[in-house]
């Protein structure tokens, strides 16, 4: 199955979803990521009975902080699918990545890169 | 263990928004433990606020430390060399570790970067409890374990009082009332016969109504 | 049995005779006619008046005050006193100030938490509770000496009282919790209201086998309803409160207009059937916002005149 998705995603490979922390997801945006999503297994599916709804809470988390700061919540999404949906995987990306040049790039990056600091 | 919670992060920002270098300190005792101050929370602080002031176009110097513990001397001293550096210190640590920075460093300003609640336990993961509120004499002996002044919102020590409804509270139906646990566990105990033994008038000069306090070890100071 | 203090209240129950009290609650302002007036509608029907402190916690005219105000006009008042807005300076002095104008009852109770009233935000005090409150106005009285311990003088001559609740949770300790109460020293106790009859006669047998009923003595409360609406209320949003299926039917039985009299009607019959229990010595009626009823329910009950004391 070769199936294409946007190149603009970047994948980073955990263990479980459960291992992704809110630190994780901010120090992504804090490096100029203009959006992140985490990709676990259906809920009710986790080898590790809990981890992709400690991810979801996390991700909560995340949307929470990231909108009080003024980045925008909306910019890190949480997603479940088996790994069976190799279709839906490509679907995700190219919703996730519409949804993030709707909102424009991580405000981050561009004030960094306004007042010359380094990324 | 002493059980805080963060304080909201637009809270914080505005207590530092005039600095240019900021320490956040963490503690490594029960602020960990509550999952309010630890090194993990320090690193989630520093990176939202690095965000939030590059986004205001702000170059602030954003460090974190996290020390063994606040409310011990020998462990403060490891900011000595470095709190010269820094405008302000948000201190995650409950309000004793914030104070003991602060008087330390006397120069130094020290926000508190949590609102300290309660002396308390781990219920569950994510939820703390209230267990005691240091009255400075303990009850705990004649009330089958279970302590009516943190956890009765009157602190009757002869109740419950008639708000006792299905065992909760009337003040809120997720909180046990403290003198049904009382009388259950009397029960259990088979000794509900003690419930009818009246607790005196208390002597409140050992809690916080007789001023600040002190404990003093003749035998263990130098 | 003999009489302890001056309190007309206590001379009539000492007496045999069945005590009719009544409660007013003072205004949310500086009125004091609005205490009067209402003392007024009700004095010749009942023995003693009492006047509630800030009920559910919400700020109102002393009740000192208010106290005050039927003594002035010949009216026996029942101070009642709760500790969670006083420490033990101001509570013993606030009973030095009602002795003062020789008021001779106090009700001892701890209050609704703050959280009910208009000032959730406050801090509550609660150095003393009921009970502790209780031993406080006796060892006053009676060894005529402060909590501090010095003398007192012209030590506080009150009848004191206390309140039960038969219904409340947990039942298992409600006659341990009275017996607690009267060995702390309460001289009277006046009930929550009763709606369920039959929980109420038994709290009273399991009192009775104690040995209670002699020693303190019991006032049954009751409280008219006024329609359907409140008897569903009573019984689903006051703590601590029993209001049986039954009366919620027969109050949404009749049409609305009619409900009043009907809420009347029932209170008359509990107190009738009440008033040949074992150990009742005695009715605390506590119609609330409608006190122009306590005549008519006192009358009815065969409850009127009122006996004389000297």
């Amino acid at each position: 199955m070769r199936i294409q998705y946007p190149e603009n995603i970047k994948i980073i490979g955990v263990p479980c979803t459960g291992k992704v922390d809110v630190l994780h997801l901010l120090r992504a945006f804090e490096k100029g990521a203009d959006g992140v999503y985490v990709v676990g297994c259906l809920e009710g599916d986790c080898r590790f009975n809990s981890g992709n709804l400690r991810a979801r809470k996390r991700v909560e988390q995340a949307q929470h902080i990231l909108e009080s700061i003024g980045v925008g919540g909306e910019r890190v999404q949480m997603y479940n699918l088996s790994s069976g949906e190799g279709p839906r995987f490509a679907e995700i990306a190219v919703e996730m990545t519409e949804k993030i040049r709707k909102m424009g790039p991580n405000p981050i990056k561009i004030s960094k890169e306004k007042n010359g600091c380094m990324i | 263990m002493i059980v805080a919670k963060q304080k909201p992060i637009e809270e914080i920002i505005e207590g530092v928004r005039d600095y240019e270098k900021i320490l956040i300190a963490g503690c490594n005792e029960c602020v960990t433990v509550c999952e309010a101050g630890g090194k993990k929370e320090v690193g989630i602080l520093a990176s939202a606020l690095r965000m939030y002031f590059m986004n205001q176009g702000k170059n602030m110097k954003i460090d974190e430390v996290t020390l063994e513990r606040q409310c011990d001397h020998e462990y403060l001293e490891e900011l000595r060399k470095i709190i010269d550096r820094y405008d302000v210190v948000i201190s995650l640590a409950c309000g004793a570790g914030v104070q003991f920075m602060a008087e330390k460093y006397f120069r130094t300003r020290v926000l508190p970067g949590v609102d300290t609640c309660f002396m308390g336990v781990t219920e569950e993961r994510g939820v703390w409890s209230e267990r005691c509120q240091g009255c400075g004499k303990c009850i705990l002996g004649e009330t089958a374990g279970i302590c009516p002044i943190s956890r009765c919102a009157k602190r009757i020590l002869n109740g419950p009082c008639g708000g006792s409804t299905k065992g909760k509270c009337e003040i809120d139906k997720e909180l046990d009332c403290a003198w049904q646990l009382i009388i259950d566990r009397l029960n259990e105990l088979g000794r509900l016969d003690d419930y009818e033994k009246i607790i005196p008038i208390k002597d409140w000069s050992t809690e916080r109504a007789g001023g600040p306090r002190r404990v003093v070890r003749e035998d263990l100071r130098l | 049995m003999n009489t302890n203090t001056p309190s007309k209240l206590e001379k009539i129950l000492a007496a045999g005779h069945l005590a009719v009290t009544s409660e007013c609650g003072p205004p949310r302002g500086s009125d004091g006619e609005f205490v009067t007036k209402k003392a007024k509608m009700i004095k010749d029907h009942v023995d003693a008046i009492n006047v509630t402190d800030n009920q559910t916690s919400v700020t109102r005219l002393c009740s000192l005050a208010a106290c005050i105000h039927l003594k002035l006009m010949g009216v026996e008042p029942v101070l009642q006193m709760v500790t969670r807005d006083r420490n033990r300076i101001a509570l013993q002095s606030d009973i030095l100030g009602a002795a003062s104008f020789d008021i001779y009852n106090i009700l001892c109770l701890s209050g609704d938490h703050q959280i009910f009233g208009d000032n959730p935000h406050g801090q509550n005090v609660f150095d003393l509770d009921s009970i502790n409150l209780v031993q406080t106005v006796r060892f006053m009285r009676d060894e005529a000496k402060f909590l501090g311990g010095e003398d007192i003088q012209r030590p506080p001559k009150m009848f004191v009282g206390a309140a039960a609740n038969p219904f409340a949770d947990p039942f298992e300790i409600r006659v341990r919790r009275l017996a607690k109460k009267i060995a702390a020293g309460a001289e009277f106790i006046q009930t929550q209201c009763v709606y369920n009859v039959e929980k109420f006669e038994s709290w009273m047998k399991m009192a009775r086998d104690r040995g209670l009923h002699e020693k303190t003595y019991i006032l049954a409360g009751v409280t008219p309803l006024k329609s359907a609406g409140m008897a569903r209320y009573m019984k689903n949003r006051v703590p601590g409160m029993d209001v049986p299926d039954g009366i919620v039917k027969r109050m949404s039985g009749v049409p609305k207009e009619k409900q009043p009299e009907e809420g009347i009607k029932i209170c008359v019959e509990t107190i009738q059937r009440l008033r040949e229990v074992e150990g009742v010595r005695g009715f605390h009626i506590m119609a609330i916002e409608w006190e122009e009823k306590v005549p008519e329910i006192v009358e009815r009950s065969g409850l009127y005149p009122r006996p004389e004391v000297v």
